[in-house]
């Protein structure tokens, strides 16, 4: 504690918070920055992922079928697109 | 001159048009999904027969689809589709007389890839006897975040032209006093996420503008008529909006089983201008019976339940008070209330072609679907006047159709 301190004690502890707020602040925004150079790392590895390469795991996995079937519903009620990319085709009523 | 309404609804060939958007979509989708992260859709080709029969309509038709990627960064995709449509459905019985006719449609697209960026330009050109219609779009897709998410954003843009047909002199024509415009414009953002090693989630958010001719020429409104004896009901033209605007968000779920197995829940949220509300579930299972790669051979079996509802857009009904009894008047059944429920199932045969070394895998495929709509205030019209029924008491209308698809793929 130093000869400030011992006159006015008060200012000194506040000094002492308004310090290790700023090095706070200081490490949060440099280990940010730091974070926001760092690649997120996937939690799924790629050789993790052998069960999405498995044609069953394809959201539309027929496209030329699954365009057809979402057009027969998109033709015969009202709610259209968001389809997930899959859909149209055919003019039918 | 006589008015025959020889052709399709034009809610129909809306749906058409968007049928059109979703097909370009198709390879925002495929580009989405994980198995193909970052690199071109397969190489394949697709022949299908599909057939839809019920609520006395049959369409019927051949589709082929062609993608064949040049070099490393650059894929082609040429499709053709065709619709052989015969049609004595309720709302033709009603106002109009049994047709027949046929709907093209041909669409190319390129798929260029750049880094963990695709990009796809498309056209896709419709046409049938009293409705054109072009479309074009293009379509952006990023993976990121180590490949566990692919971002696409998708825009179309429509131009279509609507006609009229009427017969004249036993020749059927386009009327010369009809002829409007309809434009369509789309908004499409998808993320895919890869959740876990056995989950993925599908996220999609779209948005679609209308603006121009967006009613039916052929169908016609009713409204109450005490001096019609029997029926009590008189035909009047209808009366659409010309601008439409909707968005829809859905979500997909699909988990990989342990026994090498899929299931996949799918909701789906649609809200537009016109006072529609309508939910979408679904549910679908995957099931491969054998590897062909122990005997060369393999059986897919999946099956599917949806179940949709609606409510009834806001300037419809079944029948009107009195003639224009407001400023918008719409009958079609789309717009109506009602639920829909479908059921599917399907099996794939997959095969090597001997003395074919260029050809990785083939497939014979066969779906069908039944559908069952359920609707809540659209009346089955054609019973009033039989002595039974009179205008506002006849039945509720429910459509029963199946639908059969046989196609046959192949990569190379």
């Amino acid at each position: 504690m130093g000869v400030s301190s011992k006159l006015n004690p008060g200012a000194s502890r506040f000094g002492d918070a308004r310090k290790s707020c700023t090095k706070c602040m200081v490490m949060l925004v440099v280990l940010g920055a730091l974070a926001g150079c760092a690649p997120i790392q996937p939690w799924v590895k790629p050789y993790e992922r052998e069960h999405f390469a498995d044609p069953i795991m394809a959201f539309g996995r027929d496209p030329i079928s699954a365009s057809y079937i979402d057009h027969v519903y998109e033709a015969r009620e009202g709610s259209r697109g968001a389809t997930g990319g899959v859909g149209g085709g055919c003019g039918c009523n | 001159m006589q008015l025959t309404m020889s052709v399709t609804r034009t809610r129909a060939k809306l749906a058409l048009r968007l049928g059109q958007c979703a097909k370009a979509l198709a390879v925002l989708g495929l580009m989405g999904a994980p198995a193909v992260a970052d690199v071109l859709p397969d190489d394949r080709a697709d022949v299908l027969y599909h057939n839809y029969d019920g609520g006395g309509i049959t369409i019927q038709g051949p589709s082929v689809l062609v993608r064949k990627k040049v070099g490393d960064n650059i894929s082609f995709t040429g499709s053709y589709y065709e619709d052989l449509i015969s049609s004595a459905s309720i709302d033709v019985k009603l106002s109009a007389s049994p047709y027949h006719e046929t709907r093209k449609q041909e669409g190319g697209s390129v798929d260029f890839l750049h880094g963990k960026t695709i990009y796809t330009v498309g056209y896709i050109h419709s046409r049938e006897p009293d409705y054109t219609a072009n479309t074009s779009y293009f379509a952006i897709s990023q993976n990121m975040f180590g490949d566990l998410t692919t971002v696409s954003f998708g825009y179309r843009r429509g131009w279509d032209n609507v006609f009229r047909d009427i017969k004249v002199n036993g020749v059927i024509q386009n009327d010369p006093a009809f002829h409007d415009r309809a434009d369509h414009r789309a908004y499409t953002l998808s993320v895919s996420q890869i959740l876990t090693r056995n989950a993925i989630l599908d996220l999609n958010f779209g948005a679609i503008t209308d603006q121009g001719y967006l009613a039916n020429p052929y169908r016609k409104v009713r409204y109450f008529d005490p001096t019609i004896p029997g029926k009590q009901f008189t035909l009047a033209d209808q009366i659409y909006p010309r601008t439409h605007t909707s968005s829809a968000a859905s979500v997909q779920y699909k988990y990989y089983l342990p026994y090498r197995a899929a299931v996949t829940g799918q909701y789906r949220f649609y809200n537009d201008t016109w006072g529609i509300t309508g939910n979408t579930f679904e549910v679908d299972y995957i099931q491969p019976a054998f590897d062909h790669r122990i005997w060369g051979g393999g059986l897919v079996f999946d099956g599917s339940l949806r179940f949709y509802t609606q409510n009834h857009a806001n300037f419809y009904s079944d029948l009107f008070p009195r003639a224009l009894y407001q400023n918008f008047e719409g009958r079609d059944r789309e717009l109506a209330a009602f639920n829909s429920y479908s059921i599917g199932f399907g099996t794939a045969y997959e095969f090597h072609i001997p003395g074919a070394p260029w050809i990785n895998k083939s497939s014979i495929t066969f779906h069908i679907n039944h559908l069952l709509i359920d609707y809540k205030d659209f009346r089955n019209a054609l019973l009033a006047g039989n002595g039974t029924f009179t205008a506002g008491t006849e039945p509720l209308y429910k459509l029963n159709a199946n639908i059969f698809q046989l196609f046959v793929s192949v990569w190379y």
